[in-house]
Formats: C-alpha cells, sequence, structure tokens
C-alpha cells in the first residue's frame, strides 16, 4: 500500500545527501573528537566544521554554538542552567503554547523555587509584545517563547519581543525546533540571546540538535564530565549525526519552503470547502509546512484511524491521543472547545509531499469526515 | 493510530455494523460527554417472543475514537436478539473480549458501550411503567 507521511512536524525522512555525509564517520573516520591522534582530530574537524555550518545560518559565533541530543535537552539546558546559575532572579516568562518540554521543565523549576509567568495567546496563538513588557519585574530571569508552534504554525514575532528584553535587560530564547531552516533566524536582528535548534525536523537524523549561547552567558551545565561542548554539555560528541545535521541546514532553501506553502494553501483551500471546517492557528505568518484543522463533531483518532488505513499518516490534538487524555493544551489556549480540539487534525508536510499526495487526500478526506459525521450523535 | 488494535477492532470501526439511528425507538441510552471525548446513543426496538421481551432491533451513533466505534458497534451486535434480561447482564468486559482486547487505556474511557445499552433498556422500561 501507498505511504503518505504528513506527519513531518512530528519527524522528517532523512534526506539522501545527509545520509551519505554521515556515513563515513560511522566506520571510518570514528575517532573520538577528544582524541589527540589523527582519527580524533579527523572527528574534531567535521565537528567545528558543522558548528560553523549551524552557526552562520542563525548569524552567530561558531564558538557559541553548543551540540546536544535535541531540541528536548536544549530547551531543558537553557532552562534550569539559567536558573541554577542565577538563584538572585527567579522569574520565568514564557507562553501558554510552549511545547512539552519547555511547560514541563518550567512546572518542575516551580518545584525548586521558580515563579513562572505564562502568558495568553490570541484566537490565532500570537503573544502580545506588549504582554511580554507587562510581566517582566526586576526578578525576572529569561523570556522563552516559541519561534513557530509546533501545532498551529503560528510564526511569533520575535523582533518586537526581543527589543522588549534587550531594553529591560532579560534574556531572550527562543525554541526554533519548527522554524528553522523555514523561517530566517538573525540572532542579531531578533535580539536573540539563546536558541534551541534541532536536526530531526528538518530531514536530518534524530539524537542531535543544538543550543546557541550568546557570548558571556553563563547557565549550569545538566551533565558533568570530561569537558565537552565548553563544559557546558558533557559527553562524547556525537559526530554521525553533527555531520549530518550542518548538512540538513546546507541542502535546506527556500525553493522547498515556496514550493511547501503552495501545497499548503492548496490543502487549506481545499479542507475548507468541506463543510463546518475550520482552520486552527493564522491564516497570514504561518509555518511553511503546518495545516491545521477542526472538522467539528467527529473524533480525531477516529479520522485519523480512516486516514490510516488509506495509507495516510497524519496527527490530532484529540484527547484520545494524549498520554493524558486531555485536549491538547494548545488549541485550548486559542480558545478551542474540547468537542473542537478533540475533532482537530494536523497535517503538516514537508519538500518530499507531492501535488499529487494532496489530491489523494483531498479526495479521500471529505468521504472520511461523511462517515463518521453520519454516525456521530453531535450535530 | 499510535495504539495497537485488534483485528477485530479495526474491523468494527472500519465497517461498523448497526450505525445509525432507530425513527420511534422503545428506548434510548445515552451517555458521555464531549469534553472526556466519547459520546454514545443506542436505539433499541423491543419485540415479543413467547412472552418475552428481546432486542428486535438496535443501532448506535457514536462521537468517539477507533475503541468507541469499535465497541458500540460490537455491543450492538452482542445484543441483538437477545431477551432484555440477557442483554441486560452485557459487561464492558463482554464487549473487550468480542473485539479480542482493546487497549488498556481505551478499557475504561471508550468503553461505555455496554452502559448505552443498559440505559437504553432501562429507559424503555421506564416508558412502559408510565404506560401502566
Amino acid at each position: 500500500m501507498r505511504h503518505i507521511y504528513l506527519d513531518n512536524a512530528a519527524s522528517t525522512k532523512v534526506d539522501e545527501n545527509v545520509l551519505k555525509s554521515m556515513l563515513p564517520y560511522f566506520t571510518e573516520k570514528y575517532g573520538n573528537a577528544s582524541s589527540q591522534h589523527f582519527a580524533g582530530q579527523e572527528a574534531k574537524n567535521a565537528l567545528e566544521k558543522s558548528r560553523r555550518i549551524i552557526a552562520k545560518s542563525i548569524k552567530a559565533h561558531t564558538h557559541e554554538i553548543i551540540f546536544t541530543s535535541g531540541g528536548t535537552e536544549s530547551n531543558n539546558l537553557v532552562l534550569k542552567g539559567l536558573f541554577f546559575n542565577n538563584p538572585e532572579r527567579n522569574h520565568i516568562i514564557t507562553t501558554k503554547i510552549e511545547h512539552d518540554c519547555v511547560l514541563n521543565t518550567c512546572r518542575w523549576l516551580e518545584t525548586q523555587g521558580a515563579k513562572v509567568t505564562y502568558l495568553n495567546v490570541d484566537k490565532e496563538g500570537f503573544v502580545n509584545p506588549k504582554d511580554v513588557e507587562k510581566a517582566i519585574t526586576d526578578k525576572t530571569l529569561i523570556v522563552s517563547i516559541i519561534h513557530a508552534n509546533n501545532e498551529i504554525g503560528t510564526i511569533q514575532n520575535l523582533e518586537e519581543i526581543g527589543k522588549i528584553c534587550k531594553q529591560k535587560n532579560v534574556l531572550f530564547h527562543t525554541d526554533a525546533c519548527q522554524s528553522f531552516t523555514k523561517v530566517p533566524i538573525n540572532i542579531k536582528k531578533q535580539h536573540l540571546d539563546l536558541v534551541t535548534l534541532n536536526s530531526h525536523k528538518i530531514h536530518g537524523p534524530k539524537g542531535v540538535g543544538a543550543l546557541y549561547i550568546k557570548d558571556g552567558i553563563k547557565i549550569t551545565p545538566l551533565t558533568h564530565g570530561g569537558g565537552h561542548e565548553r563544559n557546558l554539555r558533557n559527553g562524547t560528541e556525537n559526530i554521525p549525526g553533527v555531520v549530518g545535521f550542518a548538512k540538513s541546514v546546507e541542502v535546506a532553501n527556500s525553493k522547498d519552503v515556496e514550493k511547501i506553502t503552495e501545497l499548503r494553501d492548496k490543502l487549506i483551500k481545499g479542507l475548507l470547502k468541506i463543510p463546518n471546517v475550520q482552520l486552527n492557528g493564522p491564516e497570514k505568518r504561518r509555518l511553511c509546512n503546518n495545516v491545521n484543522v477542526s472538522f467539528n463533531n467527529i473524533e480525531g483518532e477516529s479520522i485519523g484511524g480512516y486516514l490510516e488505513n488509506s495509507g495516510i499518516y497524519v496527527s490530532t490534538g484529540s484527547a484520545c491521543m494524549s498520554h493524558s487524555l486531555e485536549p491538547s493544551h494548545v488549541l485550548k489556549a486559542i480558545g478551542l472547545s474540547p468537542v473542537q480540539s478533540n475533532s482537530s487534525l494536523r497535517l503538516s508536510l514537508s519538500k518530499y509531499t507531492t501535488e499529487e499526495e494532496i489530491n489523494y487526500v483531498l479526495q479521500i478526506l471529505p468521504k472520511i469526515v461523511e462517515k463518521l459525521r453520519r454516525i456521530s450523535p453531535l450535530k | 493510530m499510535t495504539l495497537k488494535y485488534s483485528r477485530k477492532v479495526m474491523e468494527n470501526f472500519l465497517h461498523p455494523k448497526n450505525m445509525g439511528e432507530i425513527k420511534n425507538p422503545d428506548g434510548i441510552g445515552k451517555i458521555g460527554n464531549p469534553v472526556c471525548g466519547d459520546v454514545m446513543w443506542i436505539y433499541i426496538k423491543v419485540g415479543k417472543k413467547k412472552e418475552k421481551e428481546f432486542i428486535k432491533n438496535i443501532k448506535f451513533k457514536t462521537f468517539g475514537c477507533t475503541a468507541a466505534i469499535a465497541t458500540s458497534s460490537m455491543v450492538t451486535q452482542l445484543a441483538k436478539g437477545k431477551n432484555l434480561d440477557d442483554a441486560k447482564k452485557i459487561t464492558r468486559e463482554n464487549v473487550a473480549k468480542s473485539l479480542k482486547g482493546l487497549p488498556p487505556i481505551k478499557m475504561h474511557c471508550s468503553n461505555l458501550a455496554s452502559d448505552a445499552l443498559k440505559k437504553a433498556i432501562e429507559d424503555y422500561k421506564s416508558k412502559q411503567t408510565q404506560k401502566t
């Protein structure tokens, strides 16, 4: 059976060129970058070259990038590392639509004495920069706001928020896991002090990510060891992963973004032709590969189950699919009712998505919606 | 999707039996709450065979996940033709077993079909008492 993968916000296919770039570092150039001999230096060179590529892509200095195991670790390191290094400033500002790895880190830090402000967002998921300004106190250590939301694709105005943080002398962090290579990130323009990046959302391998830490910012490491990554992230470097990550950044290009945007718009337009369907998240300033809709009165897991039966992979914000059996916190934050959240579907595209695949989805999905609505007692 | 469902669950989900509604039903059982994700309505038509009342026809409407739709479909098949006393005895476990098992997380949240059936039978009986 054919498979149509529309869950690229969860993870992506590794690009062939990325895979090729990684392979020598498993069986030929497998040295430890800390070793002094040639094999070690070969690994070290690959590590530093990769670091330059990542740094350049966000206009940072090479030494301001450290590699981690991914977005979750980078976000944990930022929040915990700063909190433990700054006992006199215990206030963190974030939003209600962050990824779980930020929200749950903040909730844990609250048990350690942190005070956290979770900012509201508007109906499209945007943070009001004025709310950030109002929330800042003399105890505020950091403002952490997701660049592009993973569920509804809202792209925040980092530049404006960053300006406020700079004026108020508060650190500014963004989780750019979804936006990296799709939306420009420029640490100077956006006044960013810390940026979380990852590889497997951009056709790189899983298990590798990065953190940009502006010169002079001190953080307490989560791991202690042999002094790797400026002693901020100890543990032997994942050279094949890092090399693949850098390659995935090199192969990313604006043409792909344009193509994905066109297909996204076609998909949204087609879905909105189905009666009683609403788009969740913004029309403008929306991540190029994100579609999120609510079908109302039918349940997301069921729609997903029927789609899977036709070989189409998507995800849903339904309570049924979460570990907690709670509907998505992001959809709740933008004001959706539980029924609307439970009937939501996220379809996320990639450079490998074809027009033919989108046409197929638009042919299959209306029939599924009609069938499930016939079964549903809700009107 | 991420959950591993039995083939029997998938059959009943993709090709549910007895879906829809009955016009002028003898009893309706409504259960669930859209907030947590599942709503089930069961409609029954009651017949009489040798003085015993039995479920002559049964249909369902469900808002819910794969497991919710599959259990609804299964309970209607288990109940159809049974006399009311036996139909009332159908448990969540009976439904799950007939579906060759349900993922543990779905045992409680989506396995409400037998409760909806009991409500439909009670609804029928209360209407009968009102008549007499």
